[in-house]
């Protein structure tokens, strides 16, 4: 028992110990549940607790208030021990209204906690979420296997401020303020952080602020003194690495990750875009730096801004173009003439559901061999994939490091599950980041005539002569080139010469990539799980379930796609089995069996949905007992 | 384009290639290859700071047959390619090539855009009417009816006009010329190395391979003086065999008028680059029966540059925010620390 904040009630408390949980916000889109996420991240974050994050939007933007469509959440998993993914099921759901429930019930674990806002259940709140004339779940039974709360949160916001004198649609958008207040004395946190970044927000509008404060701290006191509640949670702080840390999403990682890349490259950052769910945000979050000289150009079209990428690169700028899968389509001959041009590009495609316009607020891996493979001609490109939110910084400042030091066009692959989720990053310090080395020159190469703007150096790199540079004056082009000179060459030797010599320069890349270690598990043994990108979470935390279930399985994670790791077939071969899951059909699958003729099984799933740890864990017992 | 002295002054074959030239004999790209190089050394005496930008089409070849830098890109898209070499360095003089096709076609998206963006840099179109490089087939400006080898019983495709398009889509600059009429090339490319701003030319090229003397109304002794005028910014619009025709304007209507029946210079068309809506007149007249075709420059205005707009911002916002560094940028607002 235990009342370390100023509580005025005397009502016994249990206080309950774990090491984690998962929490959901669930409401319409118009009820805030995004921020109030955030914000319980943020405050979660800051007293210690590891975390992961994942926000779910709804598709449509304003799809009609109260139904299904229009269900927006955040799933917060934190605890003391070490957190990989946002959490199979819910231990607790906070649900706005009816559609809500009706979305996330199925993903509450068994006894968790569901906190309901009661004013969202009213008759026509049921018949917008397609519940069956007369059925209510409140009533009905549904709710039985679970500890359910029924609040009216919205009449009890309503309460709390009338005296505010906003109006009543500004007092409604306050009771998210309400679930977070109670929600923060549910699990023992303090409100400081909130009412801060409060304080900054509303800084013009006092009335707002003042609303928005009194109804954090009524939901607070609504648990502190009403006799519903009885129970709060306490977690420990978890046992991080020390370091200092800031909570972080993939795509701001991404983002920051090419600002400190080009910085260390002593590049201007160019950024050619258009808007795409859900790369957008890398964009957003470029265009804020004007102050350090970075350009974000929004195009006309995902043609136009790779194009303005690669025009970009050809003056010296480090250029970059990010999209998603449908814009990747569109990218794809320019991305062919940046390979053929062999400038420092850097391609991002968050993978989202495809084909087509697909499920565009879904994830997906399904880009892979697209990335791999999706040019015409013999095209072979660098492909590099983000394992976690905060991974998508180191493995960004990879893939520039190795366009820049290539001359070649890099592929990175991320997608909607680790561009919107979140964790805790112990950032780097600018000085421990590896130095980035364009291969500029301005020193002619050839003393007996032209400059040779495509002879090579060992690693099979052309120098980087930019416009500007007297006396080197040349031209290049998408028409195949004469070896070294660069002119146009139609001759059959030279083509075949240059389609090798380019392969072999995306292949001797793997010089400076280093050896592939087990992520976790013995080099050797009977199963080894080889997953890339963001499968990793759920590979990770299955595997530390397994091990304290006696079950021994390795995993390998790969980044780097194209070229491999030199080891990696080597290191296959030392184990009896290989398992690959995928959120896709088995496309690393394929090109695993097709280059080390290894039997590896795939485990797919294309659902639009990330592994959970149950289904991944039950799937790798299911191998290894085989 | 500003003029620069230098020590050494370039010549016009400065800025010829090594690179054999591979046009068809007769092609009209000659001559405005080598009416580009010849106006050049009057503004640039750095060539290292040019750069020609191309797409894809026979004309496209260009930038392999100047001595600077330049960049044969892709289909279409020589002017999206353009935009980003002039916003990430703006001080390079950036030349867009392209055709017809190359532009107003696959490019037609990327050539609205530019216009309005209004990037400091020169476009110049070779309009042949035709597509050249892939052996005739009708483009986006050939006019309707047209026989060719995708049209064989003749084009029902409704044409552009290029100088509309341009002025609808904001462009600060029109001017037409032609390849055989070298003088008025040199002074038109002159222009538009002064203008600041997209400077847009559309050069009527003859393509005798594949879209022979489409042209020649308005390049033979004969016809031309009758089919062509040709406009000077303050001079009236004359023209015809003895300069005995003039446009005199009723209300928005261009009429053809005879001066030699009473009709007195001074009652004609005064033609003002900096009028746009007598510019969309002008650019009418290729759709108007019985009009001559205009050449010159249509329109002319100042107005900012999106590239150097980019850098003046920029600029303001390091002066009022200051740069942040990298350290700042890497923790972010929010930092705990675990020890
Ligand atoms: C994406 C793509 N589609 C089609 C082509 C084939 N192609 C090359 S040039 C051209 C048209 C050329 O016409 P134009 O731009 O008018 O140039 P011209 O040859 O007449 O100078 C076409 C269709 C191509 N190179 N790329
Ligand atoms: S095909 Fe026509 S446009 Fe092309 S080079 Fe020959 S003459 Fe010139
Ligand atoms: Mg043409």
């Amino acid at each position: 028992m235990s009342n370390e904040h100023n509580s005025h009630s005397e009502k016994q408390i249990e206080i309950q110990d774990t090491d984690s949980v998962v929490v959901r916000f669930s409401g319409d889109s118009g009820d805030g549940m995004q921020l109030t996420g955030m914000q319980f991240t943020d405050t979660t974050a800051l007293m210690g607790k590891d975390i992961s994050t994942f926000p779910e939007f709804p598709a449509e933007i304003r799809a009609p208030a109260g139904t299904v469509a229009g269900v927006s959440g955040f799933q917060i998993h934190f605890g003391s021990k070490e957190i990989f993914t946002p959490g199979d099921a819910y231990d607790v759901l906070v649900a706005m209204n009816a559609a809500a429930l009706k979305t996330d019930i199925k993903r509450v674990r068994k006894g968790g906690t569901i906190i309901l806002n009661t004013a969202g259940f009213d008759t026509k709140n049921l018949k917008l979420a397609h519940y069956p004339d007369g059925a209510n779940p409140l009533e009905d039974g549904t709710l039985d296997e679970f500890k359910v709360y029924r609040i009216d949160i919205t009449r009890l916001t309503k309460e709390a401020l009338k005296d505010t004198g906003l109006g009543m649609k500004e007092i409604d958008r306050c009771k998210n303020m309400f679930v977070l207040g109670l929600l923060f004395w549910m699990f023992d946190k303090s409100m400081e952080y909130t009412i801060t970044s409060l304080q900054e927000k509303f800084s013009k509008k006092p009335d707002l602020l003042q609303a928005n404060i009194t109804a954090l701290k009524s939901g607070w006191n609504y648990g502190d003194t009403t006799e519903v509640f009885t129970t709060r949670y306490h977690i420990a702080k978890a046992t991080l690495p020390p370091g200092t840390y800031r909570n972080i999403s993939g795509n701001q990682a991404l983002a920051i990750g090419a600002i400190a890349a080009a910085e260390k490259a002593g590049l201007q950052l160019f950024l050619g875009s258009y808007p795409i769910t859900p790369a957008s945000d890398i964009l957003h979050e470029l265009s804020k730096y004007k102050a350090n000289g970075v350009k974000t150009f929004q195009a006309e079209d995902e043609i136009a801004a790779i194009c303005a990428a690669i025009g970009a690169a050809y003056t010296g700028a480090l250029g970059m173009t990010t999209t998603s899968g449908p814009g990747m389509s569109l990218k794809t001959e320019a991305i062919g003439l940046a390979t053929m041009l062999e400038l420092p590009l850097l391609i991002v495609d968050i993978q989202r559901g495809g084909p087509s316009t697909g499920l565009p607020t879904k994830t997906e891996q399904a880009d892979l061999l697209m990335a791999m493979y999706g040019r015409h001609g013999e095209a072979p490109l660098p492909v590099i994939a983000a394992a976690t939110p905060a991974d998508c910084f180191d493995a960004v400042y990879e893939a520039i490091k190795i366009s820049i030091e290539h001359m070649v066009p890099v592929i990175f692959l991320s997608d909607g599950y680790i561009a919107n989720g979140s964790e805790p990053w112990r950032f780097p310090t600018p000085d421990q980041l590896i130095p980035i080395a364009p291969p500029f020159s301005t020193a002619h190469n050839n003393t007996a005539g032209n400059f040779l703007p495509y002879k090579r150096d060992e690693k099979g790199v052309r120098p980087w002569v930019i416009p500007g540079t007297p006396g080197l004056e040349h031209r290049i082009g998408g028409l195949e080139k004469q070896h070294e000179t660069g002119n146009v060459s139609y001759d059959a030797q030279n083509h075949e010469l240059m389609i090798k010599l380019r392969a072999e320069k995306v292949q001797k890349i793997a010089d400076a990539i280093p050896l592939l270690q087990p992520d976790s598990g013995k080099d050797t043994g009977k199963l080894c799980v080889l997953g890339w990108g963001s499968t990793y979470g759920a590979i990770k935390s299955s595997l530390i379930e397994l091990r304290e279930e006696g079950v021994e399985v390795s995993h390998i994670h790969l980044r780097h796609l194209n070229p491999f790791p030199k080891n990696l077939g080597e290191l296959l071969q030392r184990f009896d089995k290989v398992l690959i899951p995928e959120i896709n059909s088995g496309q690393l699958l394929q090109l695993i069996r097709s280059k080390f003729l290894t039997d590896a099984v795939g485990f797919n799933k294309v659902q639009g949905l990330p592994f959970t740890t149950i289904e991944l864990k039950q799937k790798i017992k299911e191998v290894y007992l085989t | 384009m500003e003029t620069t002295t230098s020590p050494i002054k370039l010549t016009a074959k400065d800025f010829a290639s090594d690179q054999e030239i591979k046009w068809c004999p007769g092609c009209g790209d000659y001559s405005i290859l080598k009416q580009v190089q010849t106006i050049l050394p009057e503004y640039v005496s750095q060539k290292e700071n040019l750069v020609f930008i191309s797409g894809i089409g026979c004309s496209s070849r260009f930038p392999y047959y100047m001595d600077t830098y330049g960049m044969h890109s892709i289909h279409g898209r020589a002017t999206a390619v353009a935009t980003g070499v002039k916003v990430a360095n703006p001080s390079l003089e950036v030349w867009v090539i392209g055709g017809d096709g190359d532009l107003m076609s696959i490019g037609g998206n990327h050539l609205i855009h530019l216009l309005r963006r209004n990037p400091n840099l020169k476009l110049v179109m070779f309009n042949n009417e035709i597509y050249g490089l892939t052996k005739g087939q009708y483009s986006p400006t050939s006019h309707k009816g047209l026989v060719t080898k995708s049209t064989p019983y003749g084009s029902v495709d409704e044409p552009f006009n290029p100088a509309e398009l341009a002025l609808g889509a904001k462009a600060s600059f029109f001017a037409r010329t032609l390849d055989r009429d070298p003088k008025h090339q040199q002074q038109i490319f002159r222009r538009v190395a002064e203008h600041h701003g997209t400077a847009f030319v559309e050069v009527y090229q003859n393509c005798p391979v594949f879209n022979d003397d489409t042209f020649a109304l308005l390049t033979e002794k004969e016809t031309k003086k009758e089919h062509s005028i040709y406009v000077e910014h303050g001079k009236p619009l004359v023209f015809g065999q003895t300069e005995s025709k003039g446009i005199r304007l009723d209300g928005l209507n261009p009429v053809v008028v005879d001066l030699t029946a009473g009709v007195s210079v001074s009652d004609l068309w005064i033609h003002d680059e900096t009028d746009k809506t007598k510019a969309f007149l002008l650019a009418r007249f290729a759709d108007i029966e019985n009009m001559p075709r205009p050449f010159g420059v249509f329109y002319q205005e100042n107005r900012a540059c999106f590239d150097e707009e980019l850098v003046q911002q920029i600029n303001r916002t390091k002066d009022q925010k200051g740069r942040i560094p990298l350290h700042k940028i890497l923790s972010g607002d929010k930092t705990w620390g675990i020890v």
